[in-house]
């Protein structure tokens, strides 16, 4: 299961903060969105049919998007892995 | 309550595009309210921008640069300290430091406190011995090789990969990705510094920093981690955040506690990919962004003054993340009498 560092801090506006590494980043409001429910422990199939039913988007073209999104978390080291039990 | 009287002298006014901790150690002595403070400023130039500040240095004399010899240097301390009184010394500049700790027991005599390394702490940080140091502390250090002549550059292959760092043995450091580079840095570099030139090994990652204060016994008193956001071209931080990092916290208290260092330092760290530090180098003083420090919560300057009047000094135990420096210039105008009484009487 993917969830976002605990430590990673997230703003109302958008803006997100590392404290480990002091790099800051924004992201839009689907971003924003996204990082919540990762934060909350959501997995990625949750978190897809989450979006499609508030978004005009299709589960392929979101699973594109999802993957390039968290694949950018992961490269700023900002998720973290658990084993599901 | 009566504060405590405090005639303090620092060097390193230098508050230019290379800036010296001088003015920030000053700033952040005063701004605590803990002392009723006279500043005595140590200038080596004229155009030290710290002399102009009449805000925060009460009086400036000029001394002569350690190269000319320590007896120079301590003839003109010695003088200073008949006209001011100076209880607490606080040398900022790493080429000054060296005399400063030899001459402590001088120091001692004319009644000037300093809080400083001893001649072993000071010599095995150095650049030159840091793999040693790193074999002997346990800590992770990028190999290097100390260079005496250029006769040595083209046996550099054998050691390293390319590129390489070649650094000063206070200042300087330049990557160089052939001989040719080599070459050209050791000239530079051993024309304005002397020898050795040090050759370290290139580690890729972020280059973050701690600054620190050891009260000699092996504790560490306070300690801030820092990212620089803004570098210069002359690589200095132009901007900086303090971090939330357990892991530099205790390299830095491992390194204080094994060496049982005395007084301030800054340890410039490089964080690889694979969240490995690396300690590249270790001054042996406060660093000039010290007053982030102050902003996050730790005055570490009135830390070492105290320690300096031998008082005990409860260690700090947290420090506000994610606070931010933003450095800036600013225009002072002078007069040009100003200027003529430190050009021509060494004092103002």
């Amino acid at each position: 299961m993917i969830r976002l560092k605990r430590n990673i801090a997230v703003s109302d506006t958008g803006f997100v903060f590392d404290p480990s590494t002091g790099e800051t980043f924004t992201v839009n409001e689907t971003g924003m969105r996204i990082i919540h429910y990762l934060r909350e422990g959501k997995d990625p199939r949750e978190i897809a049919s989450l979006i499609i039913k508030e978004y005009n988007i299709d589960s392929l073209s979101f699973e594109k998007y999802f993957q390039d999104f968290t694949e950018m978390l992961k490269q700023f080291n900002m998720l973290e892995y658990e084993k599901e039990v | 309550m009566n504060k405590k009287k405090l005639i303090l002298a620092v060097t390193g006014l230098n508050n230019t595009d290379n800036p010296g901790p001088g003015i920030p150690v000053v700033r952040s002595i005063k701004e605590s309210g803990e002392f009723d403070l006279r500043v005595v400023g140590l200038a080596y130039e004229t155009l030290e921008p710290g002399i102009y500040m009449r805000e925060l240095v009460d009086k400036v004399y000029q001394v002569p640069y350690p190269s000319e010899g320590s007896g120079a240097l301590m003839e003109r301390i010695a003088y200073i300290q008949k006209q001011e009184n100076i209880q607490v010394l606080i040398p900022n500049f790493d080429a000054e430091l060296y005399t400063f700790i030899k001459a402590g027991k001088k120091l001692q005599e004319l009644g000037i406190r300093t809080f400083l390394p001893t001649i072993h702490q000071f010599e095995e940080r150095h650049k030159s011995n840091l793999d040693a140091f790193g074999k002997k502390y346990g800590v992770n250090v990028p190999r290097s090789k100390p260079l005496t002549n250029l006769a040595e550059i083209s046996k550099l292959r054998d050691d390293f990969e390319y590129p390489v760092m070649v650094k000063g043995k206070f200042y300087d450091a330049y990557v160089a990705y052939n001989e040719e580079q080599v070459q050209m840095h050791f000239n530079k570099i051993s024309a304005k510094w002397g020898l050795p030139v040090i050759i370290q090994e290139f580690v890729r990652g972020t280059e973050v920093n701690v600054i620190a204060l050891g009260d000699g016994e092996g504790n560490t008193i306070g300690a801030v981690p820092m990212r620089k956001q803004y570098i210069t071209d002359k690589g200095k931080a132009w901007g900086g955040i303090t971090l939330d990092n357990p892991e530099m916290l205790l390299l830095t208290e491992k390194i204080i506690r094994g060496t049982r260092w005395r007084g301030g330092m800054e340890l410039e760290l490089i964080r690889t990919a694979e969240n490995d530090l690396y300690v590249i180098e270790i001054n042996p003083r406060i660093p000039a962004w010290v007053y982030l420090a102050v902003g996050a919560g730790q005055n570490l300057p009135v830390a070492l003054v105290k320690l300096a009047l031998g008082n005990a000094v409860k260690p700090f135990v947290s420090f506000e993340v994610g606070k931010i420096f933003v450095r800036y210039s600013w225009d002072m105008i002078i007069d040009l009498k100003d200027f003529e009484a430190i050009s021509m009487k060494g004092e103002i």
